[in-house]
């Protein structure tokens, strides 16, 4: 009891004294699964919009597979990724295995799936409520996607926010593309593992702390956009 | 045939030629020939089921005829600006002057000029202390009159309305009836869909009378009310039930 009690007065120590290496740790996770988040929305946003507002062959298809993809196992991702930019894999030659950038590549495979597959969803809604009113405006489809998106703005900030929750939290594909070395591509959750399996549990738990702050941020976020959204537009 | 001006003339502004609409193997309009002349108000009646919401979005181009055609009279046979207001009024999430000045955008007013025509449409409808008010938390009423004031801004030459006062209280459906008379002053062409009788003595200029997906009777209002031509009508301006 002792000793756990001692890790953690010393996390808190860490977290306090904004140790280096923690802070360092922190960044580099803000920093990866921002990016990633950032650039898988402005891929999947409007991705997810157009499916739900064209009709063509395979629609369905794509619609099961954005969904299915939706519970894509981390170190699959990890794997196929791995795989990709390995010395031997077709994009081999970029030489970004085991940097940031593989990281970023990893997470934006996991969360654009999410993203795309909510956004479909509710665009859809959104659409099936005003076809005809911007039908009758004679609105363009390319012209209803931004309308759409800014009309599921509340929905879609929440579907963000999964996407980030998902992305800092994982640990199987910036595992395997990352390598968790020190100072270069050791991020919360792969250093989480290592301390832990080293015994170092005070920067374990340090880490694990602010990670499940992060993580309860995020939902109050989303309670409060949810609930703006239902006060302001009825 | 009872249609008042089956073949079109100089003052037509639009015809319907043996327009038909199946959906689902199930027909739902048969054979309509209807022909609008440039000016006035006419109001579409017919008992439920009849086809009349479907003849309004044939008429403004949110569907396609499976058979027949619509031809536009006049500037070379482009449509002309159209707008149409439903049942229940579609708002977007944003503020009421929002929902105008979008409209206007999209119609391709330039930027600098969409907001004081839309506020210039909100004053008119008496809608501008709810101006930076969220659209969709506006009473029915109020939606109503911010859906006629955004089509207002849109300056139309034609105007659908589909039952737009068939979920409102007596208040709100005086507002929509002096709207529609605005419009008509204003020179733009009414085509108004509606269950209630007197809503259409007070307002049309010429009836066109729908059953089952056919129109029966196209006809000066004055002569509808008092003379209609077709049993059909006869029962339906009596009130009694048709089918």
């Amino acid at each position: 009891m002792l000793s756990e009690d001692n890790a953690f007065t010393t996390a808190l120590q860490l977290i306090i004294g904004l140790d280096e290496t923690l802070v360092g740790i922190v960044a580099l996770s803000m920093q990866v699964s921002l990016t990633a988040v950032l650039i898988a929305a402005m891929l999947g946003l409007p991705l997810g919009a157009a499916v739900a507002l064209w009709r063509f062959p395979g629609r369905g298809l794509v619609i099961i597979i954005l969904n299915a993809f939706m519970g894509l196992p981390p170190v699959v991702a990890g794997l196929v990724v791995y795989l990709m930019l390995s010395r031997a894999g077709p994009l081999g030659e970029l030489g970004l295995l085991f940097t940031p950038s593989a990281m970023v590549i990893a997470q934006i495979l996991l969360i654009l799936p999410i993203i795309a597959a909510l956004t479909r969803q509710h665009t859809e809604e959104r659409w099936d409520e005003y076809r005809e009113q911007l039908t009758s405006f004679r609105v363009s489809r390319v012209r209803a996607i931004p309308t759409l998106l800014w009309d599921a703005r509340f929905s879609l900030m929440t579907v963000i926010l999964a996407g980030f929750g998902r992305a800092s939290a994982e640990v199987g594909a910036v595992m395997i593309v990352g390598g968790n070395i020190d100072g270069v591509t050791r991020v919360m959750t792969t250093a989480i593992v290592l301390e832990t399996n080293k015994g170092n549990l005070p920067l374990a738990l340090g880490l694990g702390m602010i990670l499940l702050l992060l993580v309860a941020l995020i939902n109050a976020g989303a309670f409060l956009i949810g609930e703006e959204a239902r006060r302001r537009l009825g | 045939m009872n249609d008042m001006n089956t073949a079109p003339t100089s003052a037509t502004m639009l015809a319907m030629e043996g327009v038909a609409f199946t959906h689902r193997g199930h027909a739902l309009l048969k054979d309509v020939s209807l022909s609008l002349s440039r000016h006035g108000n006419t109001i579409v009646m017919g008992p439920n089921g009849a086809g009349k919401s479907l003849l309004m979005r044939l008429l403004h181009g949110l569907l396609s005829p499976t058979h027949g055609r619509l031809r536009w009279h006049g500037q070379s046979g482009r449509p002309p600006r159209q707008a149409m207001v439903f049942q229940r009024p579609v708002m977007l999430r944003r503020s009421a002057i929002a929902n105008v000045t979008y409209a206007l955008a999209v119609q391709g007013t330039r930027w600098r000029d969409r907001r004081p025509q839309a506020w210039d449409a909100l004053e008119r409808f008496g809608l501008t202390e709810i101006a930076h008010r969220p659209a969709r938390v506006l009473s029915g009423g109020e939606q109503q009159r911010l859906a006629l004031a955004r089509a207002w801004a849109l300056r139309p030459e034609i105007l659908f309305l589909d039952e737009p006062t068939s979920a409102l209280d007596p208040a709100a459906i005086k507002a929509v009836e002096d709207a529609v008379i605005d419009f008509h002053h204003q020179g733009t062409r009414i085509v108004m869909n509606t269950h209630d009788l007197h809503q259409a003595r007070r307002l049309a200029d010429d009836i066109v009378f729908l059953c089952q997906g056919r129109v029966i009777e196209h006809n000066q209002a004055d002569s509808f009310f008092t003379t209609p031509r077709t049993r059909e009508a006869a029962a339906f301006v009596r009130g009694e039930l048709v089918w």
